[in-house]
């Protein structure tokens, strides 16, 4: 291991999909940068999560981020030269009952203000072109625009991108200590590798929240792993992403087939998460737990095996929603982490965005939602809201 | 206290000795195979009601075989004995296991891993065309339902199963056009001082390569498989090979058993989180045991060919040293003087297990000549060019980052098949030693689980 002294415009902590991206966009403003990433670019949570590249049922006001992101997705070929394997597969979430249809109704009348059309399809317009639903799927609300990609693939494209467009992008390089003295950054690594730059952005997932602390602003990060499996392939027949809304948090599963055959499916329930394990394991019970509600969605799946199960590091805050933007006390300090298990499909249109933030001082997206502000001073570790939408 | 709660997973050589041990003082333990019946792999039992003689079903280790059968008889009433049951992931102190469609929860103080091996298996271009088995596989179908895996057959690969199974073939009445195995001669006589820790096994299988002879099979050693011929629609064709002298040989078949000797079912332990080591006699990574059994893990022990290819008989010293372990650790005092006995057994097995790998190495060069156009992971169809192409332009120079990158191990097997060759492939085109590319993670589950399986007594 050779250790470097290296000065940036930008130095990012942690290359999930969010720091890639932001790496990659940054250098497109011609900034220079330097990313750290303690794995490989990709590895936690934006490699192993479900790959879902919806916007329906987000929070509201994240939709024009979502959009932002959606455009980079369709453009990632003349982008980063990849595609990510993403696919415009539409995306369908079912309901069991009239709870269900009146929340995806209400839901597609709000998103139509935010420039989302979705489809609300009733019993039998949902069978007549989804004939593999069971007979408890009574409607849906279908999004035709929105769809998925392999998260295994699109984090490192981004990270190679950055690379070729002249970002420094050091692996197996895990930060030690970042401080700020009058004007700069120095970031220290394991290695030795030292970065100085008078920007820093934060976005080290589950593991930021230490980075947080060190500048004053503890914020309530819980960590959890999703329950992910895949089946054998089978002839592709399931077109878009499907996933269910209903009263009960323990419906709440989803599945998508990719063009290879295999049924990539995960919900229902969480396991438990450790930051110095790097990993979460799936409980096998809630595998289990899950087989039911896969049968209960689409009878067919019966006949499948789950070859492989896995689940990642997720942080979580108790509303749901990520931080991102700049620090309350820093000036030159910049975070984007806690997406709650929904940062795939933005990622890209984070990086994006965090880029414009650090190279004009301002984004056309609305961050207030997001500040870290909106953490007190007093911190304590309050359940996170796991319901996901 | 109630009694100590042991369950074994595996009713081989080791399986079964491991329970006798536990039985003999005072337990009775759970023990779960996947197969109808005991007996494991090499002493598979042929279904009720076929009627072959033991002499017919397992030649020279009739004896042996027929001992294992009866003391499994004798413990059958004395032990919770869960047939067709697939162990199919495990937390602390309880193991998840799936039979006709019900997943179950079996609570352990003790867990003994006798999981066994399967093949080791190099690709070579064609081996995924219809007709081309693993040698395990071949030797399955002849034992357990006396049918062949072709009319013709060409065996290729090394180790001692290559011999074994091809005079079985011979013995059952099968044509087989060629025994070709990829290790030269000057290989065996080098190991044969530590293969003299075992004179009896020397000398048989001295005989089953004279009988071959004597049968008229073709036997060539030191060959460099070229490919295995034929097409999607015909399946296997041909298999053509090069000798020691670069001259190229042709043999026609319709099916052909492959193999390179065996590896280690060792997702179990794995999965237990049980620490690994790389075995650089072998090549592989191994899970790390004490000499009696003893992984890294507290109650998790692990005997015979799931963690050591030490074969059948020093797999039953194995099992029975592994149950004396976990016995002693629960407190129940056991022979010393016997536990003496089997680590010499064990010791000596393996001095004869070094002299197998020296004998019949397992070519792992013979993975960075492979064509790129060869499919190295059959599951997802991932080609060995496919899979440089992840190292050389996508930077995968450790194993799982291959996976995740171009699919290899990805699929139904897990990476059973593909994953040692993969791991050859990846040092070779990242220009590091194996050993640095790791190996596959496990991942639950250890065998494909079914949608369909119902929760009984509970998920967790």
């Amino acid at each position: 291991m050779s250790s470097k002294q290296l000065a940036a415009d930008v130095v990012i902590v942690g290359g999930g999909i969010v720091g890639a991206a932001s790496a990659f966009f940054l250098r497109q403003r011609g900034l220079s940068v330097v990313l750290l990433e303690r794995g490989l670019v990709g590895q936690q949570a934006s490699g192993v999560n479900f790959g879902h590249v919806r916007r329906q049922g987000r929070f509201l006001p994240q939709l024009p981020l979502a959009h932002r992101s959606r455009d980079i997705w369709g453009r990632l070929p003349e982008l980063i030269g990849h595609d990510a394997e993403f696919v415009v597969s539409g995306s369908i979430k079912v309901v069991y009952d009239e709870y269900g249809l009146a929340a995806i109704e209400q839901y597609a009348a709000d998103a139509r203000l935010w420039g989302l059309d979705l489809e609300i399809l009733g019993k039998a317009e949902v069978r007549r072109r989804f004939p593999f639903f069971g007979p408890d799927v009574i409607g849906g609300s279908y999004s035709p625009n929105d769809g998925h990609a392999n998260p295994r693939l699109a984090a490192p494209a981004f990270g190679r991108a950055a690379r070729k467009a002249g970002a420094t992008v050091l692996e197996n390089c895990e930060v030690l200590d970042i401080h700020k003295d009058a004007l700069d950054f120095h970031v220290t690594a394991k290695d030795g590798t030292t970065v100085t730059a008078p920007v820093a952005l934060v976005c080290a997932g589950a593991w930021a929240g230490k980075f947080s602390a060190g500048f004053g602003e503890s914020v309530p990060l819980v960590q959890r792993g999703p329950t992910m499996g895949v089946t054998e392939p089978v002839p592709y027949g399931i077109v878009p992403v499907v996933g269910v809304k209903s009263s009960n948090p323990a419906d709440d599963m989803y599945f998508r087939q990719v063009k290879r055959g295999n049924i990539v499916f995960g919900g229902s329930v969480r396991n438990d998460a450790y930051l110095d394990e790097r990993r979460a394991q799936p409980r096998p019970g809630n595998t289990l737990l899950q087989l039911p509600h896969l049968r209960r969605i689409a009878p067919a799946l019966a006949n499948l095996h789950v070859l492989r199960t896995w689940s990642g590091v997720e942080s979580y805050f108790a509303d749901d929603l990520p931080v991102m933007g700049p620090s309350r006390s820093v000036s030159g300090l910049y975070y984007a982490f806690g997406f709650c298990g929904h940062g795939f499909q933005t990622g890209p249109g984070v990086g994006d965005t965090m880029a414009e933030l650090i190279d004009r001082g301002t984004t056309s997206i609305d961050l207030a939602p997001y500040s870290i502000r909106r953490f007190g001073a007093t911190i304590g570790a309050p359940k996170a809201n796991l319901a996901t939408v | 206290m109630g009694q100590a709660r042991i369950v074994i997973v595996g009713a081989g050589p080791s399986g079964v000795r491991a329970a006798e041990a536990l039985v003999e003082h005072g337990i009775r333990p759970v023990v779960v195979d996947e197969s109808r019946r005991d007996g494991g792999q090499i002493y598979r039992r042929q279904p009720e009601g076929f009627k072959r003689p033991y002499a017919k079903l397992y030649g020279t280790e009739a004896d042996k075989a027929q001992a294992l059968h009866r003391s499994f008889e004798q413990l059958r009433d004395r032990i919770e004995w869960r047939a067709e049951t697939l162990a199919w992931h495990m937390e602390p102190h309880s193991l998840h296991v799936v039979q006709a469609g019900k997943a179950e929860v079996l609570p352990f103080d003790a867990l003994i891993v006798c999981s066994g091996a399967t093949d080791r298996l190099m690709p070579v271009p064609g081996w995924d065309l219809a007709g081309c088995y693993s040698l395990g596989a071949a030797q399955i179908s002849l034992k357990s339902q006396a049918c062949a895996i072709g009319q013709r057959v060409v065996f290729m690969g090394t180790g001692p199963l290559l011999y074994l199974v091809a005079s079985q073939y011979v013995a059952a009445g099968a044509q087989v056009e060629a025994v070709l195995d990829t290790s030269a001669s000057s290989h065996r006589l080098r190991a044969l001082p530590r293969l003299a820790a075992r004179p009896g096994v020397l000398l048989n299988g001295l005989k089953l390569v004279a009988s071959l002879r004597m049968a008229g099979v073709r036997v060539m050693t030191g060959v460099t498989p070229v490919e295995i011929g034929g097409s999607p629609h015909r399946g296997v064709t041909g298999v053509r090979v090069r000798d020691g002298r670069g001259r190229e040989h042709a043999f026609g078949c319709d099916a052909v058993g492959l193999g390179y000797h065996l590896r280690s079912e060792a997702q179990l332990a794995d999965i237990a989180k049980c620490e690994f080591r790389f075995d650089a006699a072998s090549r592989q990574w191994l899970p790390r045991i004490d000499e009696d059994g003893r992984s890294s893990v507290r109650g998790i022990y692990l005997a015979g060919d799931g963690v050591r290819l030490a074969g059948a008989d020093g797999a039953e010293a194995a099992g029975r040293l592994a149950a004396l372990a976990c016995l002693a650790d629960l407190g129940i005092t056991r022979s010393e003087p016997e536990v003496a006995e089997l680590r010499g057994t064990l010791q000596k097995m393996e001095r004869f297990r070094q002299g197998l790998l020296q004998a019949f190495p397992w070519p792992h060069h013979a993975a960075a000549g492979l064509p790129d156009s060869t499919v190295v992971c059959r599951c997802e169809v991932v080609t060995a060019g496919e899979l440089r192409t992840a190292v050389r332009d996508l930077g995968a120079c450790e194993i799982n980052r291959a996976k995740a990158l171009c699919r290899v191990g990805m699929g139904r097997c897990q990476g059973r098949y593909c994953g040692h060759a993969a791991a050859e492939i990846v040092a070779h085109a990242a220009g590091i030693p194996v050993e640095q590319v790791g190996r596959i993670r496990g991942q639950g589950p250890v065998k494909p689980l079914p949608i369909s399986a119902l929760a009984v007594g509970g998920a967790n």
